[in-house]
């Protein structure tokens, strides 16, 4: 009984959201947004639980003092930080405990917790973010391999999409007649970008929406119990 | 005498202006298939004006909704409720008149999407193969799945964490738990944490969402428990690390960084952050592998990767992994929907080349 009561309850509503998704008429066209709004009420309670562990694990650390234990520290005086300042001033146009902090806002131009937000954290995602251009190098550095036959056609590719895409490709085709397009870089480019790469990049989102009717499927049948900790 | 014959010759030009005046009609039809939220305003007859097209608010004063030069054409006004009545007025200015009509409508919620049977059909037919095919598996019938390579190596890499004295990292995706990756994503840690409590090897298991913590949490305890070693569970090891996605990449990577994990998993829903993650992994010489059904980040997993579940495949796992008949014969499902697929887009193609437009109109209505 314990284990087929959320069965029922993934079944129900496995097939009244399936019902909404066809029928327009109250109460189904309401559904999907009250569900979401249900789940985000649900998540918010949730989020006390992930607090506590990062709570508890960071402390554990902190306390048995391990490797690298200042990072930990540094870590939980930010976050403390930034709910302190947020919940005693507010954000952008929320007030907080103490009001808008009006006088501290004219001091540093924005509340403490934006401007917190705006100058270390937004500065710090930025620099995460632009690892991205130094990995896809080494990435590229090492896919871009003359081994086989696929992999020489992912180089030549990479070559035609790479020179098409920068000044280069025009300035190394230009020459060519314009009744000619599909020997101009750019032009063989926009083909690739448009052709077969979409085609590619459809066929896999096709199969992939093939599998997420069958897992549904499997989920809302009960068939597969895996996500709820077992299958028996 | 003279009064009758200015009164015949008024008459009579009445007689020509009214059919101009009659002539623009205006007429309010309820948006076919909707949920009660649109109303269709058409005007004809109106060659030569301007037409205008006025909303009553609550306090019954008109507000212009809508302005053309057609003689005839259509507005649909949308976001209405079906609870309310909605007043409209039509003018229709030209040299010589001006035509003014007012009109009541209320929208009507219809039970059906007429415009999305195609979908309700291309559905039941796949899924009745899925079931026809599992109903086939239960009843003994051998059905032949091709080997993933990328599932297959999942003994080989916590051996190889096992043999090194080094833990499994495992990557949910950063999507939250409403998302069907993430849910296949438990599906496929269930298996593995049953694996690694049988190795005892550790797994760590950082999370986005509180949810997807929870769960995790729920998924592993339960394996561990099922391989009969509940005294090596770590509630520690899965962990809650941050909400911010480019935080949570940093987490993840300063743990493979320190800990140093010898097989790597990335299983779920990823976004830019993938080829941060698959790359720092990479540099530590980690196993890795990775599954999601975001097309965008597959070649960044394919590239940095040993292993990589593509698309299909990650929804795949937890039937494969756990060679159960019956989730077995849901795969075939799969197949026979694809095949599907490459029968209606053959069709497709050649009903269009024939210039035959009904077979795209009536699959094409659901966008």
């Amino acid at each position: 009984m314990k284990r087929n009561i959320p069965l029922i309850i993934v079944f129900l509503a496995g097939l009244v959201v399936f019902a909404s998704e066809f029928i327009p008429h109250r109460p189904f066209s309401q559904i999907n947004e009250t569900l979401e709004r249900w789940f985000m009420i649900i998540s918010g309670f949730a989020m006390f639980l992930g607090q506590v562990s990062l709570l508890r694990v960071n402390g554990a650390k902190i306390k048995n003092k391990v490797k690298d234990w200042p990072y930990y520290l540094a870590g939980m005086i930010s976050f403390a930080l930034m709910l302190i300042f947020g919940l005693l001033w507010g954000m952008e146009k929320t007030d907080g405990i103490l009001g808008d902090g009006a006088s501290i806002q004219a001091w540093l131009g924005l509340k403490p917790f934006d401007y917190l937000f705006e100058n270390v954290y937004q500065h710090l995602s930025a620099t995460m973010f632009a690892l991205l251009a130094f990995y896809i190098a080494s990435a590229a550095y090492r896919a871009f391999i003359i081994r086989s036959f696929e992999s020489n056609l992912l180089m030549i590719t990479a070559v035609i999409v790479i020179l098409g895409r920068s000044s280069f490709g025009t300035m190394l085709t230009g020459w060519i007649p314009n009744n000619l397009p599909l020997l101009h870089l750019p032009n063989l480019t926009d083909f690739i970008m448009e052709f077969p790469n979409s085609a590619a990049q459809r066929a896999i989102m096709i199969s992939a929406a093939l599998g997420i009717v069958g897992s549904s499927l499997r989920i809302i049948l009960g068939i597969e119990r895996s996500y709820l900790g077992g299958d028996k | 005498m003279r009064s009758l014959g200015i009164f015949c010759l008024v008459f009579m030009l009445l007689g020509l202006a009214l059919p101009l005046m009659g002539e623009a009609s205006f007429e309010i039809k309820d948006f076919p298939h909707d949920a009660g939220t649109a109303l269709n305003l058409e005007w004809k007859g109106a060659s030569g004006s301007t037409v205008t097209i006025q909303k009553a608010d609550s306090m019954q004063v008109f507000h212009e909704l809508h302005q053309s030069t057609d003689a005839e054409g259509s507005f649909t006004d949308t976001e209405l409720s079906p609870d309310e009545t909605y007043r409209y007025r039509m003018i229709a200015v030209s040299e010589a008149d001006s035509v003014s009509q007012v009109l009541e409508a209320q929208p009507v919620e219809q039970w059906f999407y007429l415009d999305k049977l195609s979908f309700l059909l291309m559905l039941i037919v796949i899924s009745a193969a899925i079931l026809l095919y599992i109903y086939a598996a239960k009843r003994g019938k051998d059905l032949f799945v091709r080997r993933i390579n990328g599932l297959d190596s999942m003994d080989e890499a916590i051996g190889r964490a096992t043999e090194k004295g080094k833990p499994i990292l495992y990557v949910p995706g950063i999507s939250d738990l409403d998302d069907i990756q993430t849910i296949a994503s438990m599906t496929i840690l269930s298996h593995l944490a049953h694996k690694a409590a049988e190795y005892d090897t550790d797994l760590i298991v950082p999370c986005r969402f509180s949810m997807v913590l929870s769960a995790a949490r729920e998924v592993v305890r339960e394996s561990y428990l099922k391989a009969g070693r509940l005294d090596a569970y770590k509630e520690s090891n899965v962990f809650y690390l941050t909400d911010d996605q480019f935080g949570y990449v940093a987490g993840i990577d300063g743990i493979m960084v320190r800990e140093q994990p010898a097989a790597n998993f990335f299983m779920g829903s990823f976004y830019a952050e993938s080829l941060i993650l698959a790359e720092t992994g990479f540099s530590t010489g980690a196993i890795q592998t990775a599954g999601t059904a975001q097309a965008h980040q597959l070649p960044f997993f394919v590239v940095s990767c040993d292993y990589t579940l593509i698309g299909e495949e990650l929804f795949a796992a937890s039937a494969y992994l756990s060679k159960d008949p019956q989730q077995l014969g849901s795969l075939k499902g799969h197949d026979f929907g694809k095949l599907l697929i490459i029968l209606l887009i053959l069709c497709g193609i050649v009903t269009e080349s024939l210039g035959w437009s009904w077979f795209k109109d009536f699959f094409g209505k659901v966008f």
